[in-house]
């Protein structure tokens, strides 16, 4: 099923310059070979198309069931330099948890079980 | 076998919730209590008020902050590494000692004070002995910015807390260390451990990184299930490392906050590069060989990790004056909030032109309609109640962005209607300082570095 990236994972986002890190993680560990399918450099490249003016580096890190991804040029000089509202990066985590992202129905269901906000919502 | 050591995190940046060290020191067991007050650009705002002020330059918080807690902590044996010494850590010993004076306490406190990262005075001898200090993003000389140049330090690593701790220092203040070495140098220090035993040096630098951003490692700014973390008295982690480098990250129980594999992990992604190379000036850490086992009851404990030897340079960080900037805003009501907030804009950029100003950049973002998302968000949605326009500029000279200041306000009564929000009055003009990271020869930096010892108050 097509859902949102953030349906299976959740992130958190900071900068170093001029580049914005974002670190993408499974809620199960089903989820994490999904992510590694699914989230490549290329699509993140194009998710954060008009933002990311650089290279996008992705890093494996299955130990943590987690990526990470280094978007260079994205904070509009980075520092001080900025003029962005977010120039430290800190919203890049949820941007890119509205990726769209294609999940196996089964994967999905576990990730929704195990998440206890999803359980709340539900409930 | 020795007993494990507890490194608690206090305060993750200048300027954290000012209880948290408070709390760490009086609701639980710790052994050492780390302070972490420097972000990369701190570093130029406190030279920037030295230069004011001689005798200023440190996180002043952290003396009222030892004041109170001295007594504490010579009781309870709590000894405190931090940062907090920033371009004048001996003031910030200065200040500490005439806050004691006098004061009835157990027995005199011991501060360390480490100096020697401060490299801004030999910057133009660096310069002729060969040291290029090349941009490590661009590979440009300094030369090219060198006059601009408004502080220079290299990041230290263990060594001087070491020592400073082996001297029996209650406090040691630094100025640039590196954040994760005030966690991890009370660890070599108790443990004994090598300083070639890579493994357990990188599983310090995990451990450091864990600590260094306070909250966030214990459900602080946690997106995974946040709405169930009470944050309104959030213990911050606490490290209990072990002999062999496996480590438990945990809180105080009676605190709010949690630990979890997911309040963990993500702290643990979190400005993070090539995890496989976590370079500190003491080793490197390889952050893909961590496992986590989540062991309930907010312990989560973390083993396996594996580092690889330090280089032989340290890295500096260098601030230079590059430019001012403003940036104003208002914000415009319902009905088409957003349709006025961009004429209000165009309004705005055109009378800039008009003025002749130049500037390097203008920018304008909405906010309330994809100012944080920015495209990935997609078209905002219709009818919005309210939009804030906010609109920055960058010039090399401070007079255009001076004026700029002064074409925010006509907007209230020369521009669209349904605004307000001007009640901040004039947007402040600020010097940009930018960042230039670099890399120096480690034994350069080293042999000028110097640890003191004083003591203060239990008079």
């Amino acid at each position: 099923m097509k859902v949102r990236l953030g349906e299976i994972a959740f992130a958190r986002s900071g900068d170093k310059g001029d580049t914005a890190n974002v670190g993408v993680i499974a809620v199960v560990p089903s989820a994490y070979p999904v992510l590694a399918r699914e989230v490549t450099a290329g699509r993140v490249k194009e998710h954060f198309e008009g933002v990311c003016h650089g290279e996008v580096e992705r890093f494996e890190l299955p130990n943590l069931n987690a990526l990470n991804f280094l978007l260079h040029r994205s904070l509009g000089g980075g520092g001080t330099v900025s003029l962005m509202l977010d120039a430290q990066g800190k919203t890049f985590s949820t941007a890119m948890l509205r990726m769209e992202v294609d999940v196996p129905d089964d994967v999905l269901a576990e990730a929704w079980e195990t998440r206890p906000d999803r359980r709340r919502e539900d409930g | 076998m020795r007993k494990p050591v507890r490194v608690a995190s206090g305060q993750g940046f200048w300027g954290d919730w000012q209880e948290a060290p408070a709390l760490q020191v009086r609701e639980g067991p710790i052994d050492y209590l780390m302070l972490d007050y420097l972000a990369e650009i701190t570093m130029s705002i406190m030279q920037k008020q030295r230069d004011r002020d001689p005798s200023a330059g440190y996180a002043r918080d952290f003396v009222p902050l030892v004041e109170e807690l001295a007594p504490e902590l010579l009781e309870k044996g709590v000894r405190v590494v931090t940062n907090a010494g920033g371009v004048n850590p001996e003031g910030c010993r200065e200040a500490l000692v005439e806050a004691l004076r006098g004061r009835d306490l157990p027995r005199p406190l011991r501060i360390a004070t480490v100096v020697g990262d401060d490299l801004s005075g030999r910057l133009d001898a660096l310069l002729a002995a060969g040291h290029e200090l090349a941009n490590m993003e661009t590979g440009e000389p300094l030369e090219a910015v060198r006059a601009r140049v408004q502080a220079a330090n290299a990041y230290l690593g263990a060594d001087p807390i070491v020592e400073a701790l082996e001297a029996g220092a209650d406090v040691v203040i630094t100025g640039r260390s590196t954040d994760t070495a005030l966690t991890y140098a009370p660890m070599i220090h108790e443990l004994g451990w090598g300083r070639e035993d890579w493994d357990r040096i990188a599983a310090g630098i995990v451990a450091g990184h864990i600590n260094e951003c306070g909250a966030q490692a214990a459900g602080g700014n946690t997106l995974y299930d946040w709405r169930s973390v009470d944050l309104v008295v959030p213990g911050y982690p606490i490290i209990e490392m072990e002999e062999d480098g496996a480590f438990t990250v945990t809180k105080h129980p009676g605190l709010g906050g949690r630990v979890t594999w997911a309040t963990v992990t993500e702290q643990l992604v979190y400005e993070m590069g090539d995890p496989a190379e976590y370079i500190t000036p003491d080793g490197i850490a390889d952050f893909s060989t961590i496992h986590l086992d989540d062991e309930g009851g907010d312990r989560v404990r973390v083993h396996g990790v594996e580092g690889r030897p330090r280089t032989d340079m340290l890295k500096v960080s260098i601030a230079y004056r590059d430019g001012w900037k403003a940036t104003g805003t208002l914000t415009y009501a319902w009905p088409d909030a957003l349709a006025k907030a961009r004429r209000a804009d165009e309004i705005l950029r055109a009378r800039l032109e008009r003025l002749g100003l130049e500037f390097d950049e203008i920018r304008t973002e909405f906010v309330g309609a994809g100012a944080c998302h920015g495209p990935v968000a997609g078209p905002p949605p219709k009818d919005l109640p309210e939009v804030e326009l906010r609109v920055g500029v960058r010039a090399g000279r401070r007079d255009p962005v001076e004026r700029f200041t002064r074409e925010i306000a006509p907007l209230i009564l020369a521009g669209p209607p349904s605004v307000t929000g001007f009640a901040g009055g004039r947007p402040r003009v600020q010097e940009v300082m930018a960042y230039w990271p670099a890399l120096v020869d480690r034994e350069v930096v080293e042999r000028e570095v110097t640890v003191q010892t004083t003591e203060a108050g239990g008079a």
